[in-house]
């Protein structure tokens, strides 16, 4: 896909370093804006990237601007703690989910890029009877969707992560897990950057610094969009804008069922190698994982109201270290270095919308919530469909904005990674 | 963390409270004649807007009280707290300068509201 030029290869490492690294060419290029394009997609994160990357790819494509208010990955690509896993319970979600992650198995030679996608395993603990039945439930509805998942015992928690507390004395006992070997981890920002580059390659616009502040409609049909930088005409615009997707929304005078809300994470002290896989824990509001640098990778909970301040309160921080520092007392002593928070779209199901509108060429990509980093492929390529054959692929038919009159909701309130 | 002034207790930490989502969504009058539409608008639809949003809260651990409070969601920045069955106070220039509440160029996270 990437032309011979701009491949990175052991080659162009050796031929590079004869010039000392300075002629690097740049992974993207920083076009002039055209007066019209065949599709727009607002925002550049991982989502809107693989949009227009598969659009170019598998639907042909080419005239494309994807326009970033800020730049490529600095809103919720770079802010997630890069959980990567198809673990879902029902049917439609697991299928989309685990498409998402076939792609992401062979996506850094597909790019010719290191995404850093690591198969390390997820483990989703249980701590009281409850759990245990839930993530059973899992488990069987997982095996019979033909999706990798396996049931632990305490002991086989403790073989499999020995640095967990698995003592019977604890306020919340490890009874049990569910274990994802596929799942895993990968590098986030080189995500978004890998899509760019593809995507660029391709011949896709990539526009940053150039916020939407418009959409243009005549007779139910969208015509373009305005934006800090001018206006851009365009019969099919794709909004991938994550927790500003309400804000997009209203410009076309839709409403969504979204409330956006702040979700924290927080990174260590690097470290060396002490924990490597991925724990995740519902009843206890927690989940942590090793970076390659050495650091741990801690999430919490969503702050209980409406924010776009990206920043939330210390409170939710304080619950996840308590009870990270009881599943692992050895990190008690820990300094956490970086602190930060995402706005993220929650939908009343959890499930998000990838779906057409009623206003002809517009379409919404929104409601990933507080876990949509581990879709970013399959999102894109279901959207890249319904935005060229202005119909649904298969796999996002079920997560139609129409759901929420007909009442067949995706309920996966169960499967995120805490309860939010 | 937010500092909420509950009307009848005075001012106490967020984590005392919590919040009720959008206030002032009134409930169908004749629900028999509502279609699915409107139905999904009642139950599932909301403003989630960036900006001045008027919502509810509890004080579920302290008098246990529901109250309203006009909130800016772009900055945390609480401009009102009225009791419930009040009309929300009508508060001036309240709209970000941009979509988003932020610059035109960057991504800066200060408020550019005008007061």
């Amino acid at each position: 896909m990437i032309k011979r030029s701009k491949k990175y290869s052991v080659f162009s490492l050796v031929k590079n370093a004869m010039s000392y690294h300075e002629n690097w060419q740049p992974a993207w290029r920083n076009p002039e804006i055209k007066k019209e394009y065949d599709a727009i997609i607002v925002g550049g994160g991982g989502h809107g990237l693989t949009t227009a990357y598969y659009l170019a790819k598998n639907h042909g494509i080419r005239n494309i601007a994807v326009v970033e208010k800020g730049w490529i990955g600095g809103g919720n690509t770079g802010r997630n703690t890069t959980i990567i896993r198809s673990n879902y319970l029902w049917d439609q979600s697991a299928a989309i989910y685990d498409h998402a992650l076939k792609l992401w198995e062979g996506m850094s030679q597909e790019l010719n890029y290191n995404v850093m996608f690591s198969q390390r395993g997820v483990m989703n603990v249980a701590h009281n009877l409850h759990d245990v039945r839930e993530l059973k439930r899992r488990w069987h509805a997982n095996r019979l969707n033909g999706i990798d998942c396996e049931w632990l015992d305490t002991q086989g928690v403790k073989n499999f992560c020995p640095v967990i507390n698995t003592s019977p004395n604890i306020r919340y006992p490890v009874l049990g897990a569910t274990l994802q070997r596929r799942a895993g981890t990968a590098r986030h920002d080189a995500v978004a950057w890998g899509y760019a580059r593809g995507a660029d390659d391709m011949g896709v616009d990539i526009i940053q610094n150039c916020e939407v502040t418009g959409i243009n409609m005549s007779n139910g049909n969208v015509t373009g969009i305005e934006t800090t930088k001018g206006t851009i005409n365009s019969k099919k615009i794709g909004v991938v804008s994550a927790g500003h997707s309400s804000v997009i929304a209203k410009m076309a005078g839709i409403k969504l069922p979204l409330e956006s809300r702040p979700l924290q994470a927080l990174v260590s002290e690097p470290v060396k190698p002490v924990i490597d896989t991925v724990v995740m824990s519902n009843t206890i509001h927690a989940y942590v994982s090793q970076s390659d640098k050495g650091e741990l990778v801690i999430g919490a909970g969503t702050d209980g109201y409406n924010s776009y301040s990206q920043r939330g309160g210390f409170n939710i921080v304080e619950d996840t270290i308590m009870a990270i520092v009881e599943l692992f007392p050895l990190f008690s002593r820990m300094k956490m270095l970086r602190h930060w928070g995402g706005i993220v779209d929650i939908c009343p199901d959890a499930s998000p919308i990838i779906s057409k509108t009623h206003i002809n060429g517009l379409y919404f990509n929104c409601g990933w919530g507080t876990g949509g980093f581990k879709a970013t492929p399959g999102s894109g390529w279901v959207f890249a469909h319904t935005i060229a054959n202005d119909q649904p692929h298969a796999l996002n038919s079920p997560f139609s904005i129409n759901r929420f009159s007909s009442g067949e909701l995706v309920d996966e309130h169960g499967a995120a990674a805490v309860a939010h | 963390m937010l500092l909420i002034n509950c009307p009848y207790c005075g001012e106490r930490e967020q984590e005392e409270f919590s919040c009720g989502g959008e206030a002032h969504i009134e409930r169908p009058k004749n629900p028999p004649e509502l279609n699915d539409d409107q139905w999904a608008d009642y139950l599932f639809l909301r403003q989630n807007i960036k900006g001045l949003q008027y919502e509810r809260w509890n004080h579920s651990f302290g008098c246990r009280q529901w109250f309203n409070v006009a909130r800016n969601t772009a900055t945390d920045e609480i401009l009102a707290v009225y009791k419930m069955g009040e009309k929300p106070p009508e508060l001036k220039s309240n709209d970000p300068v941009t979509p988003c509440g932020e610059p035109a160029i960057g991504s800066g996270n200060f408020s550019t509201f005008k007061k």
